[in-house]
């Protein structure tokens, strides 16, 4: 009841230093967003203004194209096999994306939807290969390829995605226990077998977490560096676009220009297709945390 | 009731009882790529992995010679470098990481207009290929030509090698972590707003300030997303490879002329890490049964995490069950 009976004054002036506080606080807030925003995209700025600079400007270290030089993106391909690199990697991600999808999807519709013995320890062997590097293992499987003869090409880092992805059953199985009972017991009264149900009526309804691993699939594919370094051997008519890039400068002995040219080439594919599929992208991404 | 789900053909078997074999078999077909795959590509090799420590091989000879890979480990200086350096990346690298994706999920949370805007800005970079973004660092950070040094300069201030620096190589390395954070941040954003508002009410309330409802309020609450985050950042990071390999080579100016093969970790070893020298050892030098020590080694310390991690995931399936 006292507080009804302070000054009218005193309350409105209180009130109008609130807000006050507020909206600088607002422009605190948002003036650190920005400045972030900025730090985020300068590296991709200046990358970008690097790759249009003339051969004598990318020299020195200015930072605004005195001249736009367009003509540096069909120059790097004139100075290293980039297509072929583009082609391989489109292949590598291509399958592996493909193949990872038949054999994990049904790999993580059993772990999550169906009660079977072993299912408890079953998932948690999926986390722990997901999470080992898979450098404890290199050499043994490296031999075992060595020995069919496919070192020196991709398959290595294709065929194994038949086999499924641990990373990849994680991410759909997550999403599948989600998935209310009430769905599949709807459809095993109608009468659909296991495959039929997870075909019909749990697929369509995991549409995003599959196109989130697919998505993420593609994208590692398309970003190795340290399998095509392992299986692709000497020969750069194997190499994909990630291993061609890393050894471009040293290798062509090209200006930073170039360098920033093909650099931009293979991050343009990842930003096109982020901004188109954007939602996809942010889910997948927190279905790697714990919830 | 307590026959086991697998092995009983049992023509007689109760519909009931019938129905769960044929879920059990139907687990074991839905199951049986991964099943394979973990066979052929994880228990073998990591039995193989051992057998081979005991060995010595290089592609043509295998020869025993018991403990002799384990002991040279000991006298192996580039070993204990690259330990050195994966430590470093450890205490220094993910803890900032983590730090780092907490304060700008925080910041996207306090934001009123262009939320969207902002969330994809600060998550793109993560997108970057790996290659690419350390190759665009190497570029930025780069003296005589980078702008960082020019706009450092321009501020009268002094700008190191970096990446060609002993000392300033693996802080250029945590700068590029630190700019593909947003893979993290998405993760810390979802838990801040999974907050409940009313425990942010009673903290106001209480007269607590924006720290203290951080430290009282929202660490406490997303504790768990925090600790999943610093311990698969560990774990990435003991497997940390194509930066530290992709900017020293670039750095180091190293041509790939015939019969010469590049050694990590230029400038100076600084950046050599221990999966670099791993693959070095395994598949440069084709010392393969030593490589397989330090395979060992790794797979023991990546272990230890992943236990602690697991020890999350079983709470959560016990619940589930």
């Amino acid at each position: 009841m006292t507080l009804t009976l302070t000054r009218p004054g005193a309350r409105t002036a209180s009130a109008r230093a609130r807000r006050r506080r507020t909206a600088l606080t607002w422009i605190a807030t948002h003036a650190l967003a920005v400045a972030a925003a900025l730090m985020f995209l300068g590296p991709l700025a200046f990358i970008a203004l690097t790759a249009v600079m003339t051969d004598q400007q990318a020299l020195t270290s200015e930072l605004w194209p005195r001249r736009w030089e367009w003509g540096n993106f069909a120059d790097i391909f004139q100075r290293a096999p980039l297509l072929t690199w583009i082609v391989n990697s489109l292949m590598y991600a291509g399958l592996a994306t493909v193949f990872m999808l038949l054999s994990s999807v049904p790999v993580a519709y059993a772990l999550a939807r169906l009660r079977f013995r072993g299912r408890g320890p079953a998932f948690l062997l999926v986390v722990t290969t997901m999470m080992l590097p898979p450098q404890v293992v290199a050499v043994p499987v490296y031999l075992v390829w060595a020995r069919f003869d496919l070192t020196g090409t991709l398959w290595p880092l294709i065929l194994p995605m038949l086999l499924g992805d641990a990373f990849s059953i994680f991410l759909l199985r997550q999403f599948l226990v989600t998935i209310p009972r009430e769905y599949s017991d709807a459809a095993r009264v109608d009468g659909c077998g296991e495959l039929r149900t997870l075909l019909r009526v749990i697929l369509p309804m995991a549409r995003p977490a599959i196109a989130a691993v697919a998505l993420f699939q593609f994208f590692y594919c398309w970003n190795d560096y340290y399998g095509p370094l392992l299986y692709a051997g000497t020969d750069p008519s194997h190499w994909t676009l990630s291993l061609g890039l890393a050894s471009f400068k040293t290798v062509h002995r090209v200006q930073w220009n170039l360098t920033m040219a093909a650099t931009l080439l293979a991050m343009a594919p990842v930003i096109v297709v982020f901004f188109f599929a954007q939602k996809a992208f942010i889910e997948g991404v927190k279905l790697t945390g714990v919830k | 009731m307590a026959t086991t789900a697998l092995g009983r053909r049992g023509g007689a078997a109760p519909a009931r009882l019938r129905g769960r074999n044929r879920g059990g078999l139907t687990a074991l077909l839905f199951l049986s790529p991964w099943l394979i795959g973990f066979s052929v590509f994880f228990a073998y090799p990591l039995l193989a992995t051992v057998y081979f420590s005991f060995h010595r091989y290089d592609l043509f000879t295998l020869e025993w010679v018991g403990l002799l890979n384990y002991r040279y480990l000991l006298r192996d200086e580039a070993a204990w470098t690259a330990i050195r350096n994966t430590l470093w990346l450890v205490v220094v690298m993910v803890p900032l990481r983590v730090a780092f994706g907490l304060g700008v999920a925080q910041l996207v949370t306090r934001l009123k207009a262009g939320t969207g805007f902002f969330r994809t800005i600060f998550y793109l970079p993560s997108l970057v290929p790996l290659v690419a973004g350390t190759l665009g660092f190497v570029f930025l950070l780069n003296p005589g030509t980078g702008p960082v040094p020019a706009i450092l300069s321009g501020l009268g201030l002094p700008s190191p090698d970096w990446f060609g620096d002993p000392s300033w190589a693996k802080p250029g390395l945590t700068l590029l972590a630190l700019w593909s954070v947003g893979d993290l941040m998405v993760i810390f954003l979802a838990a801040l707003l999974d907050v409940p508002k009313q425990l942010y009410e009673a903290a106001a309330l209480d007269g607590a300030g924006p720290w203290q409802q951080f430290f009282l309020v929202t660490l406490p609450v997303i504790r768990p997303v925090v600790m999943f985050a610093a311990v698969t950042g560990v774990i990435q990071t003991l497997q940390y490879f194509t930066q530290a390999m992709v900017a020293s080579r670039v750095a180091s100016g190293a041509t790939d002329s015939a019969g010469t093969v590049f050694v990590p970790g230029y400038p100076d070893g600084s950046t050599l890490t221990f999966p670099e020298w791993l693959f070095h050892q395994g598949f440069r030098d084709f010392a393969m049964g030593y490589a397989c020590v330090l395979a060992l080694i790794l797979f023991a310390v990546s272990m230890v995490f992943t236990l602690i991690l697991l020890r999350q995931f079983r709470g959560l399936t016990e619940e589930e069950a």
